[in-house]
């Protein structure tokens, strides 16, 4: 062991405590949401898929949570038709990985109000 | 009329059980009726921890369903004679509590006692909810560890939105209540400390329980630590804590034991 770690080892407890810092700020602003992220993913889908046929599976949604902020990233998968209506020749399309286009959107600069 | 006061933590293993015992017993050392109750229902342990599990006959889920009068469930302490157990049931379900009948077996206890005190059983469903639903102050049990930490942080949100108080719109009185503590850990950095913990929870602090030996024995033996060695540190500790309860203003500290000789020159290095 290094001396390097032994000092290490010695402040844990300023860790430990930054650590519950930004976890509860978190966890006591969500308290009465338990799932934020289910239902926005839910939502996100419904609102793609008016314009859009995606599949489920193709649809992500993660939250970063960071000290001062946190980032929100939806990430779908769509086909080349942006903008068809859902048809059963879009929805096919789907399956042909070949013509897939990946769109990311990052939202960053949450409050933690939010999540 | 009783002060109801729930003894929670949402961890399990911090040491609910142990503190409403010797809370229980410094209470009535004052000569107050009080009351402990047992709502950890299938896993009961109080019974055990104040040396009265031979003399169980009803439980709290009897009173509930009518089956025994509350007379017939309490167990007087054979030491300290202001002092009353309602074990739980160890072999029913959780489920058989009801809110209605818990709130007819308080209100009963009110009447009877100075202090009730509700042992919480640990997490957050029916047991732990009930035991809080009905109080009027609350003792949150905190380890100085971050699991610990957080859970208390997440009973503290129920305590102000699923008691009976709180709907009210009442504040509900809460007490932090810090065991296990290692001053000397804490102090090398290597434990939260006593201001960290009060920072994150914001709620006010009751006592400081120092690791011992000491609890342990307590339990080997069936008796609380406030009873079977009420000089040790950690008995002074909830002894003052008891203090605290009752009204009184008494400085916080951490009591050490009175170690010997070769514990004060290496208890340092030994720690």
């Amino acid at each position: 062991m290094s001396i390097l770690n032994l000092f290490r080892r010695r402040g844990s407890a300023p860790l430990a405590r930054e650590r519950l810092q930004i976890l509860l700020s978190h966890e006591r602003s969500a308290g009465n949401q338990p799932d934020l992220l289910a239902i926005l993913h839910e939502d996100i889908l419904a609102t793609i898929a008016r314009q859009i046929t995606v599949q489920r599976e193709n649809v992500h949604v993660r939250i970063d949570r960071g000290a001062t902020v946190s980032t929100l990233e939806i990430d779908v998968e769509i086909p080349h038709l942006i903008g068809t209506a859902p048809t059963p020749l879009a929805r096919h399309s789907t399956t042909q990985t070949a013509g897939v286009g990946r769109h990311t959107v990052k939202m960053a600069n949450f409050s933690h109000g939010l999540v | 009329m009783a002060k109801v006061l729930v003894v929670t933590s949402g961890k399990g293993g911090v040491g609910k059980t142990t503190s409403t015992a010797a809370l229980g017993v410094a209470l009535a050392q004052t000569g107050q009726k009080v009351a402990v109750v047992d709502f950890d229902v299938g896993l009961r342990n109080l019974d055990l921890v104040l040396g009265a599990e031979r003399r169980v006959v009803f439980d709290l889920i009897n009173v509930v369903q009518g089956v025994a009068k509350l007379s017939q469930a309490l167990i007087r302490d054979k030491r300290v004679e202001t002092l009353w157990l309602l074990p739980a049931s160890q072999t029913r379900d959780k489920d058989a509590l009801t809110e209605v009948g818990v709130g007819g077996v308080i209100r009963e206890m009110r009447s009877k006692f100075d202090w009730v005190i509700c042992d919480s059983p640990a997490g957050i469903e029916r047991g732990a909810t009930l035991a809080m639903r009905f109080a009027d102050a609350a003792v949150i049990v905190t380890n100085p560890e971050v699991s610990s930490v957080r859970d208390s942080d997440r009973i503290i949100g129920l305590l102000d939105s699923k008691t009976e108080k709180a709907e009210r719109g009442e504040h509900m009185e809460k007490h932090i209540l810090i065991t296990r503590y290692d001053a000397q850990r804490a102090q090398r950095g290597e434990m939260l400390n006593i201001e960290d913990i009060l920072e994150i929870l914001s709620i006010p602090l009751l006592g400081i329980i120092p690791e011992s030996q000491e609890v342990l024995r307590a339990s080997n033996v069936g008796s609380p630590v406030t009873l079977c060695n009420a000089t040790s540190a950690p008995a002074r500790a909830y002894l003052n804590a008891a203090r605290r309860l009752n009204g009184d203003v008494v400085p916080m500290s951490i009591p050490t034991e009175h170690q010997r000789l070769f514990g004060r020159l290496f208890g340092r290095r030994a720690a």
